[in-house]
């Protein structure tokens, strides 16, 4: 067809209008991580969304039957790699509900305390980089220089930035001394100047404005067929928290609002998670008061707790408890159990099945952001191709739990 | 706590008796077990009954046991985020037996139907888009089966000299070693080769 034929009629088969397929990712830095997302495309319309996942699956529920519940235990930092602790500590809930175990009042206040460390890790992330999305190259830099004094205080606790592996079941693993919990509490009352600079950056910042109001709106109804949690419903308007509704750990005692949206759209999360980071910071604030005059122990001594060091000095058993513990591992009594968190990302669930043996049968990981991204077709089509980054970074998705 | 769990299930029990084969609440959990073909029925009367309201599909798994007849269970949880309570169904199905898929009830349970089937190998009958989800494109058996070994059957590396990716069976320098770490005086099942006691036990 290069017209030396001439035209008989203005409508040619080659004027005829095709769908346009494309490949988003799995390199691409929008998509947060390895996605493949294949898009079909109506002009800049997307009329058709695919999710292809699966590119970092590491079959952690495979490896962990052949682990030990405390060899288990690491793996979990490396499902939601923005905010490890949260996911131990769905482990560690699920192991304690089969073993009967009550954690020490000492180690449940500093599991809530590193639980809000982690949260606001996760929303300075998720925040920020949504922001690069959507074309803004200053918050990230800003938010990620408080992301690093965090990771710092996870190192001053367990001695790693990311793979922490704090939480033990029973408890965790160390003591944590009065100036790291000062230094805690200084960074608390310092950190809201810098979640106002990038709120005013952001909130009111017209670009943001305009690539987030009104793009993915989520209704209760969609909540509801597509599983959503977390800010995903909070930001609807529906006041579900874990935290609050089904409290586990000592959250009943703890002074937090719970924020929710009005629109259920990309901005109103956005708003929902600078709101979840202020409150997080309250009770970050309470919890430091209530450790720095609650004394005790941070493990519930037993069978599935290591002795102290300085029994073992003196004591046979408490040795051959040691050694058992860290060889053999602790006997898990036979059933299943659901135990769940309120992660950062919404509901992060473990189903544990147990024989009676010292390695989990089953261990189901239920990761928030699985659900989130499988409503991705019914979230996108009808957005422009740009929206789809923006909606990518309002799922808060991280590859590491969704793959597994 | 327990008492609200015995209730609802007494209820569930009394309003689908054709489709709860037992149930009973364990953990401050429901559990209620399923016939199987009555999955679908039974999900979309919890969800919609205003008493259940389970209208949160939380998750699908499943678990294998070789040992049974009834080899896979297939485990629902589901949620109800206006009574604030939660329910664990569970379905027993055999090896080659599909069972009805829930999409049509929860969207959500796409995915999950799809994972199941990645990972166990069992059918859900009219699911919309059976397909593999997070092994590769390509792959064969059904890793979280009992009998799938963990190191799997082929590797994955870059072929520097054909400039390509390829597949090749596994090959371990040494054998993938599970420590059971046992008691030889309790719980070991195997016999060490020179074990002299063997006769006289």
């Amino acid at each position: 067809m290069d017209g030396t034929k001439g035209f008989n009629d203005a409508l040619t088969n080659e004027q005829k209008i095709r769908n346009f397929n494309i490949n988003f990712g799995p390199q691409h830095p929008a998509a947060h991580g390895v996605l493949r997302l294949v898009l079909e495309l109506d002009g800049e319309i997307v009329e058709r969304c695919d999710p292809h996942i699966g590119l970092l699956h590491r079959g952690t529920e495979k490896l962990m039957e052949s682990k030990t519940y405390l060899q288990n235990l690491p793996y979990f930092d490396r499902l939601d790699y923005v905010a490890p602790m949260n996911q131990e500590h769905a482990w560690c809930l699920a192991i304690e509900k089969l073993t009967n175990v009550s954690v020490p009042r000492r180690a449940s206040l500093i599991r809530v305390l590193y639980s809000e460390i982690g949260r606001i890790l996760n929303h300075l992330l998720n925040v920020t980089t949504q922001a690069m999305d959507v074309g803004a190259l200053t918050p990230p830099l800003w938010g990620f220089e408080e992301r690093e004094k965090l990771m710092v205080f996870y190192e001053r606790a367990c001695g790693a930035r990311l793979h922490a592996a704090y939480f033990r079941p029973g408890g965790v693993h160390q003591d944590l001394p009065d100036d790291l919990l000062k230094d805690i509490l200084s960074w608390a009352e310092e950190f809201p100047v810098v979640l106002k600079d990038i709120d005013e950056l952001l909130t009111e910042n017209r670009i943001f404005k305009q690539r987030n109001v009104d793009i993915g709106i989520v209704t209760e109804d969609d909540i509801q067929k597509y599983g959503f949690s977390g800010v995903m419903v909070r930001g609807s308007g529906l006041a579900w928290d874990l935290r609050r509704s089904q409290p586990y750990e000592c959250y009943d005692e703890f002074d937090f609002k719970v924020p929710v949206g009005k629109n259920g759209d990309c901005y109103d999360r956005y708003l929902v998670r600078m709101e979840e980071m202020r409150q997080s910071l309250q009770i970050i604030k309470q919890a430091i008061e209530k450790l720095l005059v609650e004394r005790g122990d941070i493990l519930a001594r037993g069978k599935i707790t290591p002795p102290r060091r300085a029994e073992m000095k003196g004591s046979m058993e408490a040795l051959i408890h040691h050694f058992k513990l860290y060889t053999e591992g602790f006997h898990v009594p036979e059933g299943e159990v659901y135990a769940c968190v309120e992660a950062p990302k919404g509901e992060f669930g473990v189903y544990l099945v147990s024989d009676g043996s010292n390695k989990p049968y089953r261990a189901k990981l239920r990761a928030p952001g699985f659900l989130h991204l499988q409503a991705m077709d019914h979230m996108a089509t009808g957005h422009q191709l740009a929206d789809v980054a923006a909606i990518i970074g309002t799922m808060d998705i991280v590859f590491g739990e969704i793959d597994r | 706590m327990i008492e609200a769990l015995r209730e609802l299930g007494s209820y569930i029990e009394q309003k689908r008796s054709d489709c709860v084969i037992s149930w009973g609440a364990c953990n401050d959990e429901l559990n209620i077990m399923v016939a199987p073909s009555n999955i679908e029925s039974f999900v979309d009367f919890l969800r919609s009954d205003s008493r259940c309201k389970f209208s949160t599909l939380v998750d699908i798994t499943g678990v294998d046991f070789p040992e049974r007849a009834k080899r896979f269970e297939v485990v629902y949880h589901l949620l109800s985020m206006y009574q604030n309570h939660r329910v664990r169904l569970k379905v027993s199905i055999r090896e080659n037996e599909p069972i009805q898929s829930v999409v049509s009830v929860h969207p959500s349970a796409n995915w999950f139907e799809r994972e199941v089937f990645d990972m166990f190998g069992i059918m859900f009958q009219d699911h919309p888009d059976l397909r593999r989800l997070l092994t590769d494109y390509g792959f064969q058996g059904f890793p979280l089966r009992k009998d799938f070994p963990t190191t799997g059957y082929n590797e994955v590396r870059y072929d520097e000299a054909q400039k390509s990716v390829v597949y090749e069976p596994v090959n371990l320098t040494q054998e993938y070693r599970q420590f059971d770490f046992k008691s030889p005086w309790e719980g070991a099942e195997y016999i060490m080769p020179d074990d002299e006691t063997e006769g006289a036990t």
